[in-house]
């Protein structure tokens, strides 16, 4: 294509056997080593990993099998149809079951069929966000040159992120007890090892543990895609994905840990031994401070796109935008709702405060537009709903109705001012306002949500915090911001500099200019006609 | 006057414009073109299938100019546009008979 004919690039169709073979050789020995390492049986260290797999089939065929049994046997006592019914009970009401009749049917270590039901749901409808949503809202932001790029960037989270999930990360954030105590978890989940059907506790009564991982891969996944934002249009893809690559093990693994892992330093709602009793309901730290201040560091590091404040960079589709836009506010019901991991009181709350802090947020961005710069723009609409959706995460969980009105009000205005005013009174380049939108819409909703948080709404805020709830939690809130901030910054200093220093960060300018679907990928967008064969 | 065509890189548009404006230049015309000249087809693969290319997209600008200008141009789109590899492109001088400047009615060397 055209870098071949300018005469650069290497002909593809000639590649050269003597170093294929031997790539090919070492791939096949990586993957039976990983295969060797997956299937052995479980070391002496770890006892207990092997059984829950074998358990959990029989367990989970008991229930079924149990009905029709019932008549043949001699009739139930009281005293354990009132035992069974409280289980039963446990699931409507998503707490802990007793399972005092597991033997017999009972439902300890079964999961709710209604709650996993919401969680596949959910599972997807994040996965939504990223694919297609994420890349198509970015997508359309970029000139036309560059938005296969996006979409390979998006593309390649979602791969690379699941891979490491798979062997280590899922482990990392929710393992217990791991060696560096509340920062990071633990080796006990690496290869997902006995993660299957059975619910694991720790996190939720009644949805399957592997359920609930492939839900947690999902935010895994579209943290590290909303950095592209600020960075797009001009760094390598190579330069992409080691950066993630780095960045996943550095600061989202640990900070999810410390936010959600059981026994997490900042885990305020569950964990009484928290150092920071900070509450954070579907990501409003892990994902969008960590995401959009990474970014913004990354971005500085890596430079302004050539010809930064002289030529226009406009958006090549807002069509694309709008879509993507749409596509992540219904994915973010999965994202928010989802986040109860139930399908219970705690999710419906965060249905409404979503939609309600959403839709306010989409109204008030474009507002301001049409008083300050005469006309409200589909950018403002669209920048207004997801910065609203960005703004309600922490809180979704934990506030009302007037709460979520209170916070789509501020997520229209302060991000406003941050995409438009702080942008160009610092002139840094974040193409596609990823800081703008997530790093301070961000961290002003982990702060709100100390103000506007209400055990009214969600109980579990009286286990652990009930001295905090409306009083001083608003100075946890600050402490974990605090917290994400140091690791954000700090991580994504470190990892940029290696990054610069093996592989380099940039293209060429030839390349940048060109465009980086053609450079990095060998393809075009689109393709007006045909003249080129 | 003369007429300056330049069939250029297209990443090297903006630093030829740029240079351009320093010697003087207050106007062009840019067209997005494609084409190829010595080097001729490339054969690539996509998904397995081999295809030539014979058409490589350029970018063709345009400025008239009086004669006095002309050596400065050409000698300022030839620094700005090379990258010393093939494919550089072309500029081609040309004379012009007249020009006309529509909105004034203004003729040759003012028009321009």
């Amino acid at each position: 294509m055209r870098n071949v004919a300018l005469g650069h690039s290497p002909n593809q169709k000639d590649f050269d056997m003597t170093k294929t073979i031997p790539r090919i050789a070492l791939f096949l020995a990586f993957a039976a080593a990983i295969l060797v390492i997956t299937t052995r049986p479980s070391s002496a260290d770890e006892p207990p990993a092997a059984a829950p797999p074998a358990a959990a089939a029989p367990a989970a065929a008991a229930p079924a099998a149990a009905a029709p049994a019932a008549p043949a046997a001699a009739a139930p006592t009281t005293a354990e149809l009132a035992a069974r019914l409280a289980d039963v009970e446990a699931y409507v009401n998503n707490s802990e079951p007793k399972g005092a009749y597991d033997a017999k049917g009972g439902t300890k270590g079964v999961s709710g069929p209604g709650h996993n039901a919401w969680m596949m749901t959910s599972s997807a409808l994040v996965l939504f966000m990223t694919l297609p949503g994420l890349a198509l809202f970015y997508g359309g932001l970029v000139r036309r040159k560059n938005v296969l790029s996006v979409m390979a960037q998006c593309l390649g989270c979602a791969g690379l992120v699941t891979f490491l999930w798979w062997l280590v990360g899922y482990s990392f954030v929710f393992g217990k007890g791991g060696a560096l105590g509340g920062l990071l978890g633990s080796t006990q989940f690496a290869f997902l090892k006995g993660v299957d059907a059975a619910p694991n506790g720790d996190y939720a009564y009644w949805v399957s543990q592997n359920v609930f991982s492939m839900y947690q891969l999902m935010f895994a996944i579209i943290t590290p895609a909303l950095i592209v934002g600020a960075i797009a249009e001009r760094m390598k893809y190579s330069a992409i994905m080691a950066f993630i690559l780095l960045w996943m093990f550095i600061v989202y693994f640990p900070l999810a840990h410390m936010v959600w892992g059981v026994d997490g330093m900042m885990n305020g709602v569950w964990n009484a031994g928290a150092k920071i009793h900070a509450i954070d309901f579907a990501g409003g730290t892990v994902v969008h401070m960590s995401s959009g201040w990474s970014a913004l560091i990354l971005c500085l590091i890596l430079g302004k796109r050539k010809g930064f404040g002289q030529r226009a960079f406009l958006p090549h589709s807002l069509v694309l935008t709008m879509v993507g836009t749409g596509m992540l506010w219904v994915g973010w019901y999965g994202f928010n709702a989802g986040s109860a991991v139930a399908a219970d009181g705690v999710a419906a709350n965060a249905f409404m405060t979503t939609t309600i802090a959403t839709a306010i947020a989409c109204c008030v961005w474009p507002l301001l537009e049409w008083i300050t710069r005469g006309k409200p723009t589909i950018l403002g609409f669209c920048s207004g709903a997801v910065a609203g959706l960005v703004v309600i995460t922490p809180a979704t969980g934990f506030v009302n109705a007037t709460g979520a009105v209170i916070i789509g009000v501020l997520a229209g205005a302060v991000p406003f001012f941050a995409c438009t005013k702080l942008k160009s009174m610092f002139q840094y380049d974040d193409a596609l306002d990823t800081f703008g939108v997530h790093a301070v819409g961000g961290t002003m909703g982990a702060l709100v949500t100390g103000f506007l948080a209400t055990a009214d709404v969600n109980a579990n805020l009286k286990t652990n915090l009930s001295g905090l709830v409306g009083h001083g939690l608003w100075l946890e809130q600050l402490k974990a911001i605090g917290v994400t901030l140091a690791l954000a910054i700090g991580g994504t200093v470190v990892i940029a500099m290696i990054v610069k220093a093996t592989i380099g960060l940039r293209p060429t300018v030839e390349n940048e200019e060109t465009g980086l679907d053609e450079t990095d990928h060998g393809e075009s967008g689109y393709h007006y006609d045909e003249a080129a064969g | 006057m003369k007429k300056i065509e330049a069939i250029i890189k297209p990443f090297k548009l903006e630093e030829v414009k740029d240079r351009l404006r320093q010697v003087g230049v207050s106007g062009m015309t840019v067209y997005e073109v494609k084409g190829f000249g010595r080097t001729g087809g490339k054969t690539e693969v996509y998904r397995g299938s081999a295809y030539v290319v014979d058409f490589v997209p350029k970018v063709r600008l345009e400025v008239v100019v009086p004669d006095s200008m002309a050596a400065d141009v050409v000698a300022a789109i030839s620094a700005a546009a090379k990258t010393g590899k093939i494919g550089d492109g072309k500029i081609f001088v040309t004379p012009i008979e007249e020009a006309v400047r529509i909105r004034t009615g203004e003729r040759n060397e003012d028009a321009v």
